[in-house]
This record gives structure tokens, C-alpha cells and sequence, in this order.
């Protein structure tokens, strides 16, 4: 044991008042303002922020990859053992430190593995870059890095090509060559983020057992759930500076800047803890919902098939005997790893593919079985927010035109009042999705990743749906953007009486928003019901594994941070159930961060009022009201 | 994820060529039949000749039939190799083109090589790197795209073989007289193939996958060759399967600047002697080199790009 306490102490890097400047038109911008950091051997520092907040350039800079132009000035920028000066650091010399003393794992490794070489020839560089090992031995040392990476068949996967792995064994294949040349040090930029959850959970897993072995982790992520697995310190940038910095524990349990905060609570809707706001409104839009339009089937789905044909010719199913029934007013969650099914079934729903199999009615009204001239009066009832607005809008257009498109065309001749209301009705439209006039005139680059999904919403509510397909609405937005959007689908869903099919890979997005739960895999729906009975009690052992894949930084934060927010520090009940989390993130390691589901059940949303409550009056209440209690 | 069948992707993509081969073949008939003007009389020229004598002509050479049978005597041709007989030279389209091919393929080939070359290392050595560099070579491209290659060729001409006296003028057998015309003729190539070669490989030089070879050691130069070339490989493929095709069908201004023989003069002269069957040959021959070389530049990318080896087509 005094060995492991020997080399947990060793230190790695040393960073103080590192800036980082780019160059523009008008003057320079400071992405990197003033950061401060160390890493220790055997230990993982994370550093967390959203986009913007400066974290991969204050990674990148370590490396001398701060990007072209980049002015970098450091107090002190430091590798230990044997020192070297980083700030010293010119051209060549940086091919010394890059992948020999710091190794760096991107996020996504589709583009970051290069596309035409093979996966073993992508591994052998970084041996050849260093000199590894003599080069007849470079094709086996190469097999030995995948398998310690845990690629299954190193053999066979050395020779396939990046696109030929799943996103889990590139990622794995990634982190092959940023150890390769065993640095002490690894960079993990985002390692987790393009990945499913069950994939992720295996992800960190792999990172974790590096950390044991002694690699010091710089763990980068705006995603603080992520993060509470693996990381032994936080640091949280925003605007190029760490607002707060401490043990994992510490930090995720009783933080004591607003910023952080507010990503805690926007992490932990994100996971599926409702907040007690969001769950409110939640219920308030279920009841007025239920008590307005009950039970009026807007969209019926029943044993719809698809197939495609693959390259070789065969039939492969994407989706096979899907029913469901989507009620105005109501939200239908759907839930599933990529390659599930959702997207195929969404665009049954939406007409824009024919069932090979069974049938679809909208409103009432046959919609799957009819040529597509008949079901055009019926299409503006039906609308789509798609994952990506940057792509699902013409870049030259205003938003004044991308939703003015999809108004129904007036009654009467254009002429200037049918322009001036038009106007009024575009101005509603933002009013209604929270944006103000001025965006009208914006193009889509002009303006946030959140704007743009607002005025997508704007978009598809633009023509008066009953229902509103949305295909993984919020998954490309940071966290705290997410539960915005989402807090405005429930708003509208309360105002307007919208029925919304939402789907995502994200079972805390879809906890969070949806009354009823499909949950897909391999083309099928495995199990569905009220989303609190398929998240507290899942029948199916998919389900099961969904669910304990979630990272969670647990326990729910909400009740921590209601606690924070009321006294300085964390109160003896916070304090009670930080406790056992507290070990977990910092001693025992992320593999056990993992709660047994049944466990977290009793946190979800359904409680979630109740919950807090306790937590606000503490735990006299729960006496109070043993009922309340699971 | 199965990987189609080389075999039969080629045997495919063949079959598809002789297609297009044939349909360029029909086009090319259509456009003699349409042609104002009798083949007779163009044939006959100038000489004086009685009515009958004409008509026994038209009938000896078949133009007194239907036009589908015809068309159906020239596929049979087409197939046996028959290209038919010059007009004017009173010789087989056959041995014509097959006589100046040889002069065109050596001076294409030539060509195609030394501008390639000279794109490959401008380009590698430039690509991502230090700005003066890249200012030069693209100043270097800018100026052989824009100059003429006529003006090029009789600029190397004047130096060359007038002053220097290092090549002949004219004509001119063997290695001595293929440098020049393939000079110029690269020259007017390179500025094109480098650009788009540089152009690609920085493009996949701000990919992700080239920050991770750059974050695991890699240096500029072998960031390059061992990644961004292979990216700038397809454009240029492609680029370079048109460049050889328009070649190898004949490089008109440049033969007659340097009075080589070759397909491109055989081809001017004919069309402006109404040669029609030497212009039908030859159209035929460099759909035919087109149709061939498309093959090839498809079957390159799928050595260059693994993703399309997946693709069903």
C-alpha cells in the first residue's frame, strides 16, 4: 500500500496562470484566462465547462496544439520527472512530448481515427513516432496495445478500418494510440460524449482501470455526470477561467459557486432527477392535458415493419411490429440505443417512409396507405424538430424566412395586411418559443445552438400541429441549454395541448419529459408503459442494463443543491446521503459509481416532488409521511 | 458490411463501358448521317463525274440502303474492328488511328507523368506548412493554369531549340523530340493538379483524426504522406482521369505547335476535310480510352477509400 501512496503523490504537470489568446479582426480573444492546475500519478483531475468555457484549449495548449495563431503564456507549464519546461517547448520538440509524455483521445473517434488507414496502422505510428519498439516488432506490440485497451479479436481488427468498428471498439481503438508510447500522462477530450451510454460506462471503465495502473487522467467534459465516475478532482471552467475548484465529492455535493451550480441542476434533469420546478410543471401539464382532450388517439401506429436492403442484398429489418398509440396532449417517450430503431420509426410515423408491414393512422384518418397527394392537406398536423438545426435549415435564410415557410399560406390575396399579419403571426411564433423580434433577421450561424432549436420549434409549430415528431431534440446542446428546451416542450405542451413523440438515446431527457415510454432495441419494442413504472420497476433485462449504464453523479443533485442553496454549508441531511457517494467517487472508483437501479428508482421524477420536500424540511418528514417514503 | 465482389464489380463496370463505347459509336454515326451534304460528292471531291458513275458508287459503298441497315453493317464492323475507309486518304480508319496512336499515348503518358510528379512533390511539400512556400508554389500554379499552352510551347520553343538548340523544332523521332511538347503540355497541367491536391490535403488537415497523429507525434512531413495525401488522392484521381482522357483523345494545338503527328492533328484535318468516317474512328477510340480510364479512376478509389468498397454499386 505504501507503494500505490508513493506514486499517487507523484506529480505530473504543474500549470499556473496559463493564458491563452487568438487572434481576430478586431483585436484578441482571450479563450484561456489565468488557469491553474496540477495533476498527480494514478489520479483524475476533470475539468468541466461548456462549450466555449475554454477547457480544450487549456488541454490542447499542453500539447502545443492550441491551434494556428494561438498566443500561449504560462507563469509555469511543467512535466515532472524528468522536468521539461513546457513553455520552452519549440516546433520539433513538441513531437517529443506529444504521444511520449501526454497522450490526447479525442472525442468521436470515427473522425478521430483516420478514415483510410487501418486501425493497426493508426496504433504502429505512434510506436514508430517514438521509436517504441524495433520495427519487426511493431505489428505485434500493436496487437498487444488493442488488447490492453480491450478490443476484442485484436487481430482481426488491427487490419479493419475505422468505419467497420462500433463507436465503442474506436474509441477503445483511439486510446490504443494515445497510450501506445506509455505516457504518464492522458488527455481524455470529450472521450464519452459521442457515445451510447452502456458504451460509455465501458469507456470510462477502461480510463479508470489506467488510473489504477498510475496514468495520471486529465479528464475534459461538459458533462459533469460523466464526470463523477471517474474524476478524484473538479475544476470548472467558464469564460476561459476556473470558478471553483475541489475533490469530486466535495464539489458534485455542496458547491459553492452559482455556476456550478446550475450545471449540477441541469446534470441532474439530465440524468432524469427532475428538478422540483420541472416536475411541477410536469404534472400540472399531465393533469390540464388528461382533463382536456383525454384519450383522443392522434397518431396510431400498429405493427408496423420496415426492412432495408443491405449491400449484400439481404432484407434486414429495422423495425419490426411496432405499435403504439400517441393521445393528444400526451407525450410518448421512445428510448434506444443508435441502430434501434427510433429514427425508421419516426419517419413511419411521419409518412416520409412506407410500412412494409401494418399500418399507421393520423387523426383518425388512414395516413400510411394513401398516395402522398391525399395525405398532403393532412401533413402540416403532423411536424418534425429534428436533432441538428443547423443542418435542417437553408444557412442563407432569415428566420424570418425558415418559419414563414412553413406558415399555411393565407386565405385571402397577399396584399399588404396579409403581409403585416403575417408579421404578427411570426412574432407570436418567437414569443411563444421564448425568442424576441430582433431574431427574425438573424441567419442560422448568427445565432446559439439553443436559439436554433427554438426557432426550429417555431418552425414546426408554425402550421398548427397535433403532433410534433421530435427525433433527438436535444442531444447536439450542453446540458444547461438541454433543460431549457426541454422546459419549453413542456410549456407548450401545456399552452397549445400538442401531442409530442420524443425521441432520444437519452433515458434522463426522456424521463424527464414523457408520460408513457417505449423503450427499442434491435428493431422491437422491448417494454413500455408509464414512464415511472418502466423507470422504477423495468421488466426487461435491456431496460435493466439501460438504466444502470446511466452515469449518474449521485445522488440526485437537486436535493444537494437545494440543501446548498439554503445554508452555507451542506446540512446533516445532505451530508447523510453525500456520504456513501463521497467514498464511491473518491476511493473505491468508478466501477462502483454504478447504483444498482432498483436503488435509483426512488429518486425518479414520479417521487420527485416528494423527495425534495423531505430534503427541504428534513427528515422529520419523511415520518410525517411514510407513504412518500419508497 | 460485406465487401462486393472485386471480380464482379469489375466485370460490371466493363460491361457498362463497352455500353458506352457503342453509344458514343451511335452518336457518332447519327452525326455523319445528319451532316448536310453527300458522302458521295465529298467523297468524289472535285473530279468531274457522269451521273451513273456517282450512283455506281453511292451502290458500292452500300449508301443506296435503309439507315438501320446501314447502322447494322457499321455495328458489325465496329465489332470486327472495322472502322471503315478514309475518304480523302483512301485508307483504312483502322491503320490511321492505330499509326498516330502510338505518337499521342507516348506524348499523353509523358505528359501526364511529369505533371503528376510535379504536382505530388509541390503540393507534399507545401500543404499545411509555412506560409512563403505556399505563396510561391501557388503563385507557380496561378501562372501555368493562366498561360496559354500554344504560348508556353513556342515560349520553349524560341529558348529551347532556336536558341539553346538542346531539341528539335519540329517533328523530331524518339526522346529528343518528346520533351518539349511534353513540357509544355505538363506545364499546362500542373498548376491545376496541385492546386487540388493541396487543396484536399489541407482540407483533411484540420480533421480531427489529423490532431490525434499530430497529438501522438507526428511530424508536418509525415502527417502529410502518411495521411493527408491519401485524403488529397481522390480528387486528384479524379481531376487526372479527365486530364488523360482529354490527352489521350488528342492534344490538337500542341501537335500542330510542335508538328508531331498524333491523333488530335488526324482529327482537325479530318473534321475540316469532312473526313467523316476518320472523325467517326476517332471518336470512337476516345470514348473508348474515356470508358477505360473511368473504370480505372472507380477502381482507384476503392483502393484509396475502404468506405467504398462497402458501397452496393
Amino acid at each position: 500500500m505504501a507503494n500505490t501512496d508513493a506514486t499517487a503523490r507523484r506529480r505530473l504537470l504543474t500549470v499556473e496562470d496559463l493564458r491563452v489568446a487568438f487572434p481576430t479582426r478586431h483585436g484578441t480573444t482571450d479563450a484561456v484566462r489565468g488557469v491553474s492546475l496540477t495533476v498527480d500519478a494514478g489520479e483524475c483531475l476533470a475539468v468541466v465547462g461548456e462549450s466555449g468555457s475554454g477547457k480544450s484549449v487549456t488541454a490542447r495548449a499542453l500539447l502545443g496544439l492550441a491551434g494556428p495563431g494561438a498566443r500561449v503564456r504560462a507563469g509555469r507549464m511543467s512535466l515532472h520527472d524528468p522536468d521539461l519546461d513546457l513553455t520552452e517547448v519549440r516546433g520539433r520538440g513538441w513531437r517529443d512530448v506529444r504521444g511520449r509524455r501526454i497522450g490526447l483521445v479525442l472525442q468521436d473517434a470515427l473522425t478521430s481515427l483516420d478514415p483510410l488507414r487501418t486501425v493497426g496502422a493508426e496504433v504502429a505510428e505512434a510506436l514508430r513516432n517514438h521509436r517504441v519498439v524495433p520495427r519487426s516488432r511493431l505489428a505485434e506490440r500493436s496487437l498487444s496495445l488493442l488488447e490492453e485497451a480491450r478490443v476484442p479479436e485484436p487481430g482481426l481488427r488491427a487490419r479493419q478500418y475505422p468505419h467497420q468498428l462500433s463507436g465503442g471498439l474506436r474509441q477503445r481503438a483511439l486510446i490504443a494510440t494515445a497510450l501506445a508510447a506509455a505516457p504518464p500522462l492522458l488527455i481524455a477530450d470529450e472521450p464519452t460524449t459521442a457515445l451510447d451510454v452502456t458504451v460509455q460506462a465501458r469507456i470510462l471503465d477502461l480510463l479508470a482501470a489506467r488510473k489504477e495502473a498510475g496514468t495520471g487522467v486529465l479528464l475534459i467534459s461538459h458533462d459533469l455526470s460523466v464526470v463523477a465516475r471517474l474524476a478524484d478532482r473538479i475544476a470548472v471552467m467558464r469564460h476561459g477561467e476556473i470558478v471553483e475548484e475541489g475533490p469530486a465529492a466535495r464539489l458534485l455535493h455542496a458547491p459553492s459557486h452559482p455556476y456550478t451550480r446550475r450545471l449540477l441542476e441541469a446534470a441532474a434533469r439530465h440524468t432524469g432527477h427532475t428538478s422540483a420546478s420541472g416536475g411541477r410543471d410536469l404534472a400540472a401539464a399531465a393533469d390540464e392535458a388528461g382533463a382536456g382532450a383525454a384519450e383522443r388517439p392522434v397518431l396510431e401506429v400498429s405493427g408496423v415493419g420496415k426492412s432495408f436492403t443491405g449491400p449484400d442484398g439481404r432484407a434486414r429489418p429495422a423495425v419490426r411490429d411496432v405499435s403504439f398509440t400517441l393521445h393528444a396532449g400526451e407525450t410518448l417517450g421512445i428510448v434506444g440505443e443508435s441502430g434501434s430503431g427510433k429514427t425508421t420509426s419516426a419517419q413511419l410515423a411521419l409518412g416520409l417512409l412506407a410500412p412494409d408491414t401494418g399500418s399507421v393512422r393520423l387523426l383518425g384518418q388512414p395516413w400510411s396507405q394513401r398516395p402522398e397527394r391525399e395525405r398532403r392537406p393532412l401533413r402540416r398536423r403532423i411536424q418534425l424538430v429534428q436533432q441538428d438545426p443547423l443542418g435542417s435549415f437553408d444557412p442563407r435564410y432569415t428566420v424570418e424566412r425558415i418559419i414563414g415557410e412553413a406558415l399555411p399560406p393565407s386565405g385571402g390575396a397577399p396584399g399588404r395586411g396579409s403581409a403585416r399579419e403575417r408579421r404578427a403571426r411570426l412574432v407570436e411564433l418567437l414569443t411563444l418559443v421564448g425568442l424576441e423580434e430582433e431574431m427574425l433577421d438573424r441567419r442560422p450561424r448568427q445565432m446559439s445552438g439553443g436559439q436554433r432549436q427554438r426557432v426550429a420549434v417555431a418552425r414546426a409549430l408554425a402550421p398548427g400541429p397535433d403532433v410534433i415528431v421530435c427525433d433527438e431534440p436535444v442531444s447536439a446542446l450542453d446540458v444547461s441549454v438541454q433543460a431549457q428546451i426541454l422546459d419549453l416542450f413542456a410549456d407548450l405542451r401545456r399552452r397549445l395541448g400538442v401531442a409530442l413523440l420524443f425521441i432520444s438515446h437519452d433515458l434522463g431527457v426522456v424521463h424527464h419529459i414523457s408520460d408513457r415510454v417505449l423503450v427499442m432495441r434491435d428493431g422491437e419494442v422491448v417494454e413500455s408503459g408509464a414512464v415511472g413504472d418502466v423507470f422504477r420497476r423495468p421488466a426487461h433485462p435491456y431496460t435493466r442494463e439501460l438504466l444502470a449504464a446511466l452515469p449518474r453523479s449521485s445522488p440526485p443533485p437537486a436535493e444537494a443543491l437545494a440543501a446548498a442553496g439554503t445554508t452555507a454549508g451542506p446540512t446533516a441531511h445532505a451530508g447523510e446521503t453525500a456520504a456513501p457517494v463521497a467514498r464511491t467517487a473518491h476511493a473505491v472508483g468508478p466501477a462502483t459509481a454504478l447504483v444498482a437501479p432498483a436503488a435509483r428508482a426512488g429518486d425518479g421524477p414520479a417521487d420527485a416532488a416528494g423527495s425534495t420536500a423531505d430534503v427541504a424540511e428534513g427528515p422529520a418528514s419523511a415520518v410525517d409521511r411514510p407513504a412518500a417514503t419508497p | 458490411m460485406t465487401t462486393a465482389s472485386p471480380v464482379r464489380w469489375l466485370a460490371r463496370r466493363l460491361l457498362l463501358a463497352v455500353l458506352v463505347v457503342f453509344g458514343s459509336a451511335t452518336a457518332a454515326f447519327l452525326a455523319m448521317e445528319l451532316t448536310p451534304g453527300d458522302p458521295v460528292r465529298t467523297l468524289l471531291g472535285t473530279t468531274p463525274q457522269t451521273a451513273e458513275a456517282t450512283e455506281r458508287i453511292r451502290h458500292d459503298l452500300g449508301f443506296d440502303r435503309p439507315l438501320l441497315v446501314r447502322y447494322g453493317l457499321f455495328l458489325g464492323r465496329l465489332v470486327t474492328g472495322d472502322l471503315g475507309t478514309s475518304y480523302q486518304l483512301q485508307e483504312p480508319v483502322r491503320s490511321l488511328v492505330t499509326g498516330q496512336l502510338w505518337s499521342t499515348v507516348t506524348l499523353a503518358l509523358a505528359a501526364f507523368t511529369l505533371a503528376l510528379a510535379g504536382a505530388l512533390v509541390l503540393a507534399v511539400l507545401t500543404a499545411g506548412g509555412r506560409r512563403l512556400p505556399r505563396r510561391i508554389a501557388g503563385f507557380f500554379d496561378l501562372l501555368t493554369i493562366s498561360a496559354p499552352a500554344f504560348w508556353i510551347g513556342v515560349l520553349l520553343l524560341t529558348v529551347f531549340s532556336f536558341r539553346l538548340r538542346l531539341f528539335p523544332a519540329a517533328g523530331g523521332t524518339g526522346l529528343s523530340g518528346l520533351v518539349l511538347p511534353a513540357v509544355t503540355l505538363a506545364l499546362s497541367m500542373v498548376g491545376t493538379l496541385s492546386q487540388v491536391l493541396r487543396e484536399a490535403m489541407e482540407r483533411s488537415l484540420e480533421e480531427p483524426f489529423a490532431l490525434s497523429a499530430k497529438a501522438r507525434g507526428t511530424g508536418l512531413l509525415g502527417l502529410r504522406l502518411r495521411h493527408a495525401l491519401r485524403h488529397g488522392l481522390i480528387p486528384l484521381v479524379t481531376l487526372s482521369g479527365w486530364t488523360l482522357g482529354a490527352l489521350l483523345s488528342g492534344a490538337v494545338v500542341i501537335e500542330t505547335v510542335f508538328s508531331r503527328p498524333g491523333l488530335g492533328r488526324v482529327l482537325a484535318t479530318a473534321i475540316t476535310s469532312r473526313d467523316l468516317p476518320v472523325v467517326t474512328g476517332v471518336v470512337v477510340v476516345s470514348a473508348a480510352a474515356f470508358a477505360l480510364i473511368t473504370v480505372a479512376v472507380d477502381a482507384l478509389y476503392r483502393i484509396i477509400d475502404p468506405r467504398l468498397r462497402e458501397v452496393g454499386t
